[in-house]
């Protein structure tokens, strides 16, 4: 018998052989890492487009193998909207944090969700502004100290973080949101299963989906990585839930099954 | 066929666009240029085109760089509030080099001023509202005709190019109806190896307007970004003009403001008084060459602008001090009288003669 040998762990192509501009803990690594993963998986590299927001993950195009294109802060699902309308054919991502996604380009957000757009959003929840040094969030936790809220956010004055997950689950179009977080390996594995759902599910031309991923921002909560990863699960998930809110295109696939 | 059709100035720009080979309009409603997005709202499902109606020009505009950066012909239009609010998009636009139509049908200003039409958005179109150097060219139509042909040039300029193009027009030119020739497609096609069509068989393809490495990377795009605009200002001017050969008295006007000065220089050749009119169809660039070449001979020049005075400055700038340049501006959706802009160069006249007796 000959002896095959088979990696066990090899660079995903969709990933580029580059160093990246992270810092040491931070998610937006991970993430695009489990991003590249499901595209070798479901053999879409070479028909994805993915939006780079304003924010540290502005030069994600840097680290994937696909077409890449920059929209200004918050317009992300609006630039997807246009590519998508012009290019069907295509997967297009878009990859915001929460800056960018809940403040400044709220109204796209929610107008891109309620229209159903066929794009996969990936929204880095790391319930800070990290580009910029450090500033309030609207996902900042209630106490939460930022370069902008020293004393710690206050609700009376500054209002409570936003769930985004929960506030587009009130929305009738979008067809698949869930909560996941990257703080330990079980949670990057269910996370990597809910990404490669939301991309197969966009391949398939089944609708708008959203991924919200709980992540660390260690330089700018003033912690080390492991306190951060700890603080995830300590701090930001009582807030922000774990949770499946909606999968339409599961929930058709089992009644299908049922009736045949 | 070249058939004349009855159309408000808005629906000749919007089916010239469809004959351009637009298919992707994003657009929020603004009076007065709303017949545009309910035109498309019809015709582009017409012809399997996309028509949305964004949630914002801020969206809008960003559809338009999505569309445009896979390729396909993409336009937005708007009224003055609203293109301020599409800055934003086409100062990335500008950066990140693609091509687009925008249309701004103006109102009065500032602020949300009222919705009769206005030309107080020159400065905003010429100079750029948006951040960092960057340059949109600006068309001028000054009929529903004119509308519609500028459509199809716009698009061959923007991917000549690859940046957006303007087309300014006063609501006044959007919301009258003429008779319209509705163009022909210009034939011309355009490679667009740069568009974001997947990364197979090739490198992936980026559009970005962020440069960051080398150091030198971002002084080094904007001087390409010079050098194309210094080239478009050396070819691309679009004039025309009215009795300029022997005119004394020089009126400079775009738009409906010239639509009456043009009046006005019937009504003063019939009185034997020698007006003449330049009407410039670029404003940017803006056609100093044409302007110095027939304003050098004239005793003086008249700007007319529904504004308090923004192209006049350019007038001047290309004058030099070479001949006087005065001013004529109504504002606020108010148009300059015929009577007054007689009464402006008979005025010239007048002094003209004293002089000559006096010395
Ligand atoms: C119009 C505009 N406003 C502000 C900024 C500055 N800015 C850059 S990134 C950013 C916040 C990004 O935070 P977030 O979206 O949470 O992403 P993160 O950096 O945390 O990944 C801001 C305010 C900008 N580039 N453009």
């Amino acid at each position: 018998m000959s002896v095959k040998t088979i990696p066990m762990y090899k660079r995903p192509e969709s990933l580029s052989d580059v160093r990246t501009h992270y810092c040491a803990g931070c998610g937006h690594g991970i993430i695009h890492k489990l991003i590249a993963e499901v595209l070798d998986e479901l053999e879409l590299r070479e028909k994805t487009i993915v939006i780079a927001p304003v924010g540290c993950s502005v030069l994600i195009y840097n680290y994937l193998e696909v077409d890449g294109l920059e929209a200004a802060h918050g317009r992300a699902p609006a630039v997807a909207t246009g590519i998508k309308r012009a290019r069907p054919e295509m997967l297009v991502i878009s990859y915001q944090g929460d800056g960018d996604l809940l403040a400044i380009g709220t109204g796209e957000t929610v107008h891109a969700a309620n229209r159903g757009e066929d794009i996969s959003v990936i929204f880095v929840n790391n319930a800070i502004y990290g580009m910029t040094g450090g500033q309030l969030a609207p996902t900042t936790l209630v106490g939460q100290k930022t370069l902008t809220s020293p004393a710690g956010r206050n609700s009376a004055d500054v209002g409570f973080p936003i769930r985004a997950c929960e506030m587009l689950d009130t929305l009738e179009a979008p067809a698949y949101i869930e909560r996941t977080s990257v703080h330990n390996p079980g949670a990057i594995r269910k996370t990597k299963k809910a990404i490669f759902k939301a991309l197969k599910y966009q391949k398939e031309g089944r609708g708008y989906s959203f991924v919200e991923i709980l992540s660390m921002c260690p330089t700018n909560w003033g912690v080390q990585p492991p306190e951060a990863a700890d603080w995830v699960k300590s701090d930001m998930v009582p807030w922000y839930p774990l949770k499946k809110f909606r999968d339409r295109p599961a929930d058709e696939d089992a009644d299908k099954e049922k009736a045949s | 066929m070249s058939e004349k059709v009855l159309m408000k100035g808005n629906e000749a720009l919007a089916e010239a666009a469809v004959i351009a080979g637009c298919r992707h309009y994003f657009a929020y409603p603004i009076t007065p240029q709303n017949e545009i997005p309910a035109y498309m709202s019809r015709r582009m499902p017409e012809v399997g085109g996309t028509f949305l109606q964004a949630e914002s020009e801020l969206a809008a505009i960003s559809m338009v760089l999505g569309a445009a950066a896979g390729g396909v012909r993409a336009m937005t239009s708007s009224s003055s509030p609203g293109i301020s609010l599409k800055q934003e998009g086409i100062s990335y636009i500008a950066g990140s080099e693609l091509p687009c139509v925008l249309v701004n049908i103006m109102r009065g200003g500032p602020g949300l001023g009222a919705i009769a039409g206005a030309q107080g958005d020159y400065f905003q179109a010429t100079r750029g509202g948006g951040n960092g150097d960057y340059r949109t060219i600006v068309l001028a139509p000054g009929s529903a005709q004119e509308l519609a042909d500028f459509t199809i040039e716009a698009f061959d300029l923007a991917d000549e190019y690859r940046m957006p193009v303007m087309i300014l027009a006063d609501g006044y030119i959007g919301q009258m109806s003429e008779p319209v020739v509705l163009p022909k497609p210009s034939g011309k096609s355009f490679e667009k190896p740069w568009a974001l069509t997947g990364a197979k068989g090739r490198k992936k393809n980026i559009i970005c307007s962020m440069k960051l490495i080398p150091d030198t990377a971002l002084e080094e795009h904007n001087l390409r970004l010079q050098e194309k605009y210094d080239l478009i200002t050396e070819k691309v001017h679009r004039v025309d003009t009215y009795m300029t050969d022997d005119a004394d008295w020089l009126v400079v006007a775009y738009g409906t403001s010239a639509r009456i000065a043009r009046k006005a220089v019937d009504r003063l050749r019939g009185e034997g008084i020698k007006a003449g009119l330049f009407r410039p169809l670029t404003l940017w660039p803006f056609p100093e060459k044409e302007l110095f070449e027939v304003g050098s001979k004239v005793q003086k020049i008249l700007t007319v602008e529904m504004s308090l005075g923004q192209m006049v400055e350019d007038v001047k700038l290309t004058m030099n001090g070479e001949v006087e340049v005065d001013f004529h501006g109504r504002a606020g959706g108010a148009v300059p009288a015929l009577d007054d802009i007689i009464e402006r160069i008979n005025g010239y006249e007048r002094e003209n003669h004293t002089h000559v007796q006096a010395s």
